[in-house]
């Protein structure tokens, strides 16, 4: 069960909202379709994010693929997570505490209405199937 | 529609991801390709590799054929020697790269999945009127590799020939689960183990005693990673119809003085060649694998190109094997990869990468 707190996109990220800071990581559910990852690369802080499911923010790598990472809202990029680019292991051992990947300060009017609630990820993961 | 081994339901219900590979539905890892690499490398890991081409060969000019087509010496070869030796075109690129095995009555050919039908056609070709009749196999057999320095003790008793006194490099017809069998010291991964091949449908008893006996199932990711750490050649990677086994570093395996055959004309010339590149072995600084396809560059300038690449999960660290000119084939020598744009540091290093403790 992913966590009730937390909103989420199609591409298996999860935002936590709080005030106009977005901290973004992906679900548990990415982590078992990638096993094995090895690496991450993460954006410098202050550059420009967008939602969008075709311009990614950084890439994660595992030992078979590449898959790019993209960003819940738009804004900039406020912090990264340097634990997680010195030690992927963090985002397959706690992908929704210390693996978290990077945290984003909101655009002026960006909201979380158009990402899935954990009802509705939910079922998105259960119609994909492992 | 894809090709299914034998084997392909019980990978399925045991929750293997599966891929196409050479027009075959085959499983790429069941949980994890680390797990799965390291407990070849502890061990025993089980394959599946029924998708390889398996051919035999018998009547008077068996052996002609072969040694038509093939760069190593089969003439020399024991019952039940197992030798590596590429088949290569007529300007001295490489067909395939195959294991020829020796029989009292014949020989058997081992090939790649991918170039099953290309070798079958390049034999039709050659045969001219030898008098050699070619058997393809392939869907009438499974066969299966258990890898790993458990993997002959593991093994004990499956067979009625003792496969424990099968020295490296060697097969032996025998029976397996009361059914006719072949069983050698051989395998991709640079850990002791064996391989058999028997009836088709008899794969699956065989695998599913194999998993009762403790081998882990292992699929092509994990075979992958094994074979690299190993610096063992892929056809399609390291290898092609445009490169040479010079360059690739299998030389060792062209025996231009036992007799003609074709494509020697052109390796003649090409053995020497001090312009050539040459496949070497590389070790990555940071995480970022070097993938297939990646150019490498010394001193900025761009040298070579990445055949294969991947994390090393008994070393670490990302390593990759590559094609580089001359002048910078040296071991030791600075390299960057170019990662999606970023260039990486890394160095040649010695291979193979891994080589397995020798008692």
């Amino acid at each position: 069960m992913v966590p009730k707190d937390l909103r989420y996109a199609k591409t298996h990220e999860w935002a936590r909202i709080e005030g106009d800071v977005c901290t973004v990581g992906i679900t548990q559910f990415a982590v078992e379709q990638l096993t094995d990852v090895v690496a991450v690369e993460l954006p410098k802080v202050g550059k420009p994010v967008v939602a969008s499911d075709e311009k990614g923010f950084g890439v994660i790598e595992s030992v078979k693929a590449v898959s790019d990472l993209y960003a819940p809202v738009n804004g900039d990029v406020l912090e990264v997570n340097k634990n997680v680019a010195n030690d992927p292991a963090h985002v397959a051992a706690d992908p929704y505490g210390k693996g978290w990947l990077i945290k984003i300060k909101m655009a002026p009017g960006a909201t979380e209405d158009h990402l899935l609630t954990a009802e509705q990820y939910e079922q998105q993961i259960a119609s994909q199937g492992h | 529609m894809a090709s299914r081994t034998p084997l392909f339901d019980w990978h399925v219900a045991h929750g293997a991801r599966i891929v196409d590979f050479a027009g075959w539905d085959m499983p790429v890892q069941y949980t994890s390709i680390v797990e799965e690499h390291q407990a070849v490398r502890s061990g025993a890991g089980l394959f599946d590799i029924s998708h390889m081409g398996r051919l035999s060969f018998g009547g008077p000019d068996a052996l002609s054929l072969i040694q038509k087509v093939y760069t190593n010496n089969a003439a020399t070869l024991k019952d039940g020697q197992v030798r590596y030796g590429l088949v290569c075109n007529d300007q001295g690129g490489i067909r395939d790269d195959v294991l020829v095995y020796k029989w009292p009555y014949g020989y058997a050919m081992v090939v790649n999945a991918s170039n099953r039908a290309k070798i079958v056609g390049w034999l039709e070709e050659s045969k001219a009127g030898m008098n050699v009749q070619i058997t393809d196999q392939t869907e009438g057999t499974a066969m299966i590799a258990v890898q790993g320095p458990k993997a002959v003790e593991l093994c004990r008793g499956l067979t009625d020939a003792d496969a424990s006194q099968l020295g490296y490099y060697f097969a032996a017809p025998t029976r397996c689960l009361d059914q006719q069998c072949v069983v050698s010291r051989t395998g991709y991964t640079g850990e002791d183990g064996l391989e058999f091949m028997i009836g088709a449908k008899y794969g699956l008893q065989l695998w599913e005693e194999l998993v009762k006996r403790g081998a882990k199932p292992c699929g092509l990711g994990a075979r992958d990673t094994l074979r690299l750490e190993a610096s063992m050649p892929l056809y399609g990677h390291e290898l092609s119809e445009q490169i040479d086994p010079f360059e690739a570093g299998v030389g060792w395996a062209v025996k231009l003085d036992k007799g003609d055959f074709r494509g020697r004309t052109a390796l003649l010339s090409r053995k020497d060649d001090a312009k050539r590149r040459r496949r070497v072995g590389l070790e990555l600084r940071g995480k970022r694998i070097a993938r297939e396809g990646a150019t490498v560059l010394v001193g900025g300038r761009p040298v070579g190109v990445v055949t294969s690449g991947t994390f090393s999960p008994t070393f670490n660290k990302v390593i990759a094997m590559a094609y580089v000119e001359p002048g910078c084939q040296a071991v030791g020598t600075p390299v960057q990869i170019d990662i999606r744009g970023t260039p990486e540091p890394g160095a040649i290093v010695p291979m193979p990468f891994y080589r397995r403790a020798r008692e």
